[in-house]
């Protein structure tokens, strides 16, 4: 799955999505849930802003000092025998990769969950050269075997789809005959999965946090497959984004609670699983060769500009989870496996605005991403600077609102304009109104009364009321 | 006490109710009120649409509007908010930076002013019926505030205040979004109405006349038994 979802253009991915109930009840019943158990568990951690301005202060000195981090991680994975590869396009990335598959002669791959090789699209890659690429988180596992569906939702990638709608997949395309019920279903996934672990001959993983300090990469999940995925195969590669490291332990620690709690509302999730290069003498299990690949793929084109902090993400969802735009639109109406305000945000920088530039626009600014963001990343006034970019550089902006901001700022700049033009309002729309009511407007208000009803404008100003008022003139 | 008010466009065009509530409410109050006739709009809706230059300069023409004022007070959130937001806009600007932190330390959204500057709750008002009150995002993620308009409202003599759920949820107006993402805009808007049916509110109270603009917009063309009143009307009502 590469990081672009070839689902058509951006209004009939919405218009399909507006319509489909069951996925629009299923995010609603999901963020209306996550809402209530996020605000408990940052509610029990207590002084949330203040942890909120630690994780910023450890992100934003991380990426500040991202050159130096890189290489103390590279030092210490390479002083534990593991390899280190720095990739910087996602072809540099799969090919390396690819090599190893070959060299290893592998024949099956198992996967834990990775945005980043989703992003890069690795498993075509490996599938070209024979391999039979397994993912092995539960929501990936079904999204694969449904012929790729794309994810719609960054932690819970098969959000979209119901028990009744997996059990007909899992029917289709793996021979299942049992019922809808979920542990049901999980066990058969289980059981298919652990064959799979066991006559994997690589394990890829993603990596949510890499400690620079000893060479350890970090993975989170509720379902423990990446314990298996790093503990079986003889050979583990583990792929990150450059800028998913940290410092220490300590700052991990901050981060991984963070983390947790703002994705799941979770103080902990089930695993959280620190791996340290390959297997060592007299280790009960492990790979005995461990490959990271450190992934830039135009994240090194957002550092230093007013993006930056774009990078500061630790991939929670919670700005997802929050919003009311993908609340009714869904992941898929994104075009990107990022989808939200994160997604909004990320895919046009990854991706270039030809593909994605409505995201920027799919946005009320209501800034409840902003809000919930636990290292702060001002993601609202991260999608005004993409529309600035939009207007300025690309000049991509429609014709119509390029002259209606002309007529704004002639109209307030100049308090005399204003009063001109503000007078001028009523006349101007009186052949639309109707009782101090619009109910079929001009030009761009015709998009608002095509759902609302527009107030006409007073034929009496506020500033008339008022300086009529001073002379004595009506008194209300 | 003099009182400069920003009115806001909004009010002026097309809610001049909203402004004379807001003017009789504080000379009730005890102020004095300066209405600079200079003043335009606070610039937001061609900031939020990325068109930075325009919007800096309405942004300059209330900065010099508003120059010699003690207090700007405004009747919205929103409005509120943007002002706030002009330091970080002219950072580094040395003909404009310091007028900017002036202005941003100077404004006051209404129910703040009342209830952290004249230290008033009670105001006086008074409306019989049950009334929600829609917490506006810019009100409450931009600008902060969250609690004086319910502090204001808990004082009003018959009216019945009760939650409305999903409050933190936004109802879909969002300037232009309203506009060019209309088919989603509506979705959120109906949302916002549905819930304000299910507490079976007679009012939907707000403090921006943008969300108003929106859901009463949006009642009025679907047809509900729903009366929307700025907060100012409300604190101006009385029997």
């Amino acid at each position: 799955m590469p990081m672009k979802i070839e689902n058509g253009p951006f209004w009939k991915r919405v218009e399909e999505n507006l319509q489909n109930d069951f996925m629009r009840g299923a995010v609603a019943g999901m963020q209306d849930r996550g809402y209530v158990r996020r605000l408990g568990v940052i509610e029990e951690l207590g002084h949330w802003e203040e942890w909120r301005s630690l994780a910023e202060q450890i992100r934003k000195h991380t990426l500040e000092n991202l050159d130096y981090y890189l290489m103390q991680l590279s030092e210490n994975v390479a002083k534990r025998g593991g390899h280190v590869f720095f990739a910087q396009t996602a072809e540099e990335a799969n090919d390396y990769i690819r090599r190893i598959a070959l060299e290893k002669q592998a024949k099956k791959i198992v996967k834990s969950k990775s945005m980043v090789t989703e992003e890069i699209n690795l498993n075509p890659v490996l599938e070209a050269i024979g391999c039979d690429v397994v993912e092995t988180d539960l929501g990936e596992y079904i999204l694969q075997i449904d012929d790729h569906d794309p994810p719609s939702h960054i932690v819970g990638p098969a959000l979209h789809k119901n028990k009744e709608q997996i059990r007909d997949v899992f029917h289709r395309k793996l021979g299942y005959n049992k019922s809808s019920d979920p542990v049901e279903l999980a066990r058969h996934a289980r059981e298919t999965l652990r064959r799979d672990y066991l006559t994997a001959d690589i394990g890829i993983t993603g990596c949510n946090f890499a400690i620079a300090e000893s060479g350890s990469i970090t993975l989170v999940t509720n379902e423990g497959n990446a314990d298996l995925v790093t503990s079986l195969p003889k050979t583990q590669i583990t792929v990150m984004g450059m800028e998913r490291i940290v410092p220490t332990f300590k700052e991990m620690e901050v981060l991984v609670s963070m983390l947790t709690r703002s994705a799941v509302g979770q103080k902990l999730t089930s695993y959280i699983t620190v791996l340290t290069g390959p297997r060592e003498q007299g280790d009960a299990d492990g790979p005995e060769e461990f490959h990271l690949v450190i992934v830039d793929n135009g994240r090194s084109s957002i550092l230093g500009t007013e993006f930056q902090p774009v990078l500061q993400c630790i991939r929670c969802a919670a700005c997802v989870n929050v919003c009311p735009v993908y609340r009714h639109i869904g992941g898929h109406s994104y075009g990107s496996i990022y989808s939200g305000p994160i997604g909004a945000v990320l895919s046009p920088l990854l991706g270039g605005y030809d593909d994605y530039k409505e995201l920027p626009y799919a946005s009320s600014l209501c800034a409840a991403c902003t809000e919930v963001c636990p290292v702060k990343i001002p993601l609202h006034e991260l999608l005004i600077k993409h529309r600035q970019i939009i207007v300025e550089r690309e000049g991509k902006a429609p014709v119509a609102e390029k002259l209606a901001m002309k007529a704004f700022r002639l109209g307030t700049a100049s308090p005399s304009l204003y009063r001109f033009g503000t007078k001028l309002a009523p006349s101007a729309f009186a052949p639309f109104a109707e009782d101090g009511r619009i109910t079929k407007g001009p030009g761009p208000l015709k998009a608002w009364t095509e759902s609302r009803v527009f107030p006409a404008p007073n034929n009496e100003r506020f500033r008339d009321w008022f300086r009529n008022r001073q002379k004595g003139g009506n008194p209300s | 006490m003099k009182v400069s008010l920003f009115v806001t466009c909004l009010i002026d065009l097309f809610y001049t109710n909203v402004g004379k509530a807001t003017v009789e409410l504080l000379e009730r109050l005890g102020c004095e009120i300066d209405f600079p006739e200079a003043q335009t709009c606070c610039g937001q809706p061609a900031y939020n649409s990325g068109y930075i230059k325009d919007a800096k300069e309405a942004m300059k023409q209330m900065m010099r509007a508003f120059a010699d004022a003690d207090y700007v007070v405004t009747p919205s959130g929103s409005c509120a908010a943007m002002l706030k937001e002009y330091p970080r806009i002219f950072r580094g600007d040395p003909e404009w930076e310091e007028e900017a932190k002036r202005l941003a330390a100077k404004t006051y959204e209404l129910t703040q002013f009342l209830v952290n500057v004249l230290r008033v709750e009670d105001v006086g008002a008074s409306l019989p019926g049950r009334a929600t009150y829609h917490t506006s995002c810019h009100m409450t993620r931009l600008l902060g505030e969250k609690e004086a308009p319910l502090r204001l409202l808990e004082h009003v003599k018959g009216l019945e205040l009760v939650p409305l759920p999903n409050a933190h949820q936004c109802c879909g107006f969002g300037g232009t979004f309203s506009v060019k993402m209309g088919p989603i805009s509506e979705q959120m808007v109906d949302e916002k109405i549905e819930h304000i049916e299910e507490v079976k509110a007679d009012y939907l109270i707000g403090a921006d006349c943008g969300c108003l603009m929106n859901i009463g917009g949006r009642i009025g063309r679907v047809g509900k038994p729903i009366r929307v009143m700025h907060i100012a009307e409300v604190l101006n009502h009385r029997n």
